[in-house]
């Protein structure tokens, strides 16, 4: 009989209920998140862009903030694995009437979901939803915290584009203080060995952001040189009452992204940008719209992420055993 | 670890297959290869470079993912869930013959997937079914129209077939399981 070496199993499953962080997660997690994601594409490119795999779970969208894109993201993704999905906005919830987040998710969990996936102003939120709810968690965006699915479906992006993510200067620009994407996308990126560079006005550069093992810069064309990739974060105008810079007129010709700073990174660079854009402001409509831009493929591969977390999620745990 | 079929048995019987395929319907206009994710593929792919050699016609083949439609996946786990991969089907299944093809028919769940995967794409002609290694005990009512091999089996054994693509030998082999 010959001595046969057992390998290591590879990893086909997250053994976990939620998704909170990015920083929970390890290296091979994210990729068999993003493998995952690559099967899931397939089936949003079928003329039937459904499968039955979530038949019977009910999964409950719960957003304390404005948002189109993602939970628009969220429920796609969720309708094509056959999930019931079901959508709790703000305006029209019990929130207004004064009702506790803990409340809200008590009475959501009462009425047994699979899954809640939640979007809410205060970092945090997510994981104290997941220490009393039996339902998964999944992040859809904590305050200034996190966005994980953000950051995988960037990384599923640059890898599709670029084949790996691991070597590639990868350069990030924008309001890197209030960002939950950046705060995801660094924690990432460094973890499949991307070389990422972050820039910003000073005023909106964090203290500690250099022990990230991340390149921190004031300087546009530092950041910009030879990057395979360029991120735009989104000015957050909504939180620019601090006068952190004179006027978005300002912002825009000293770190707006334009085709003339475009030009020196390299010249098969991808442009990225996690939506909705200030164009004018953080980015220049011709680089938007242009040759280089993976803006919209974002958003496609944003569901096929999405679907790839649920799928990872539900047979992860099986939440309704004990129920 | 009883070798049931080698290298040449596992040839001699997908030529065999090849020709039934060819015999049944009357040549292979209209005919479409599908393999069952792992093993399948391969296996759809030598049987058509078999349909290649007897008629001079290429065959399509494709490659099904079954996971998503398994009925197993969300109950108290079997074994670990499995990864996820691509199904690629580079034609219209539309008003075709698919043939399926798969390493071992057992319980008959894996088709029952197959087959729901399959009519997503499309609705064929006909459906039919090969498998190299049919071992009973079937929970569905589901039969194979070609088979490489009938193995009779307990329940408490288990059949592996590894294939050169794959596994880097042609073999297939029966095991006391644990």
């Amino acid at each position: 009989m010959d001595a046969v070496q057992t390998p290591k199993q590879p990893l086909t499953a997250l053994r976990r209920k939620d998704l909170l962080s990015i920083a929970d997660l390890s290296a091979e997690e994210i990729l068999l998140i993003l493998d995952t994601a690559e099967a899931m594409k397939e089936v949003g490119q079928r003329a039937i862009k459904k499968v039955p795999t979530l038949r019977g779970r009910t999964v409950v969208n719960l957003f304390f903030e404005p948002s189109t894109r993602t939970r628009t993201s969220f429920e796609i993704a969720e309708k094509r694995l056959s999930a019931d999905t079901l959508n709790v906005a703000i305006g029209t919830s019990s929130v207004v009437k004064g009702e506790t987040l803990v409340d809200t998710a008590m009475n959501i969990e009462a009425m047994a979901p699979s899954m809640i996936v939640l979007r809410h102003s205060s970092s945090g939120a997510c994981h104290l939803l997941s220490r009393i709810c039996r339902a998964g968690i999944i992040n859809a965006g904590d305050g200034m915290h996190e966005h994980p699915t953000q950051a995988l479906l960037d990384a599923y992006t640059i890898r599709e584009r670029k084949g790996r993510v691991s070597g590639l200067k990868v350069a990030i620009f924008g309001d890197l203080l209030h960002s939950r994407v950046l705060r995801s996308n660094l924690l990432l990126l460094t973890k499949l060995g991307a070389e990422v560079w972050v820039c910003g006005p000073a005023t909106l550069i964090p203290p500690g952001l250099d022990r990230l093992g991340v390149h921190v810069t004031t300087s546009v064309d530092d950041a910009v040189r030879d990057a395979d990739v360029v991120m735009m974060l989104r000015i957050q105008l909504e939180r620019m009452e601090g006068g952190f810079f004179p006027s978005l007129r300002e912002y825009f010709t000293t770190f707006g992204m334009t085709e003339a700073r475009v030009s020196r990174a390299k010249p098969d660079v991808i442009i990225m940008h996690p939506g909705p854009m200030n164009r004018g402001v953080e980015i220049a409509s011709e680089v938007a719209d242009g040759p280089f831009s993976v803006i919209l493929d974002q958003v496609a591969n944003g569901v096929a992420v999405r679907m790839a977390v649920l799928y990872l999620l539900a047979g992860g745990v099986d939440h309704e055993a004990t129920a | 670890m009883p070798v049931i079929m080698d290298a040449d048995r596992i040839s001699r019987a997908l030529t065999r297959i090849a020709h039934e395929i060819v015999e049944r319907n009357r040549g292979v206009d209209n005919i479409a290869l599908v393999g069952v994710r792992s093993r399948g593929v391969p296996l759809a792919k030598r049987i058509a470079r078999a349909l290649a050699q007897i008629t001079g016609d290429q065959v399509s083949t494709g490659a099904l993912d079954i996971t998503l439609y398994r009925d197993d996946l969300m109950r108290h786990q079997v074994g670990p869930q499995p990864l996820v991969r691509r199904t690629e089907i580079p034609f219209s299944i539309d008003d075709r013959t698919i043939i399926l093809v798969d390493d071992v028919l057992y319980t008959g769940r894996t088709t029952r997937a197959a087959l729901d995967a399959l009519i997503d794409f499309g609705r064929p002609k006909a459906i039919q079914l090969v498998a190299l290694v049919d071992r009973g005990h079937r929970e569905l009512p589901i039969k194979a129209d070609y088979v490489g091999k009938n193995v009779p089996t307990s329940q408490q054994e288990s059949i592996h077939v590894r294939l050169l693509e794959l596994d880097g030998t042609d073999e297939v082999t029966i095991d006391r399981a644990d």
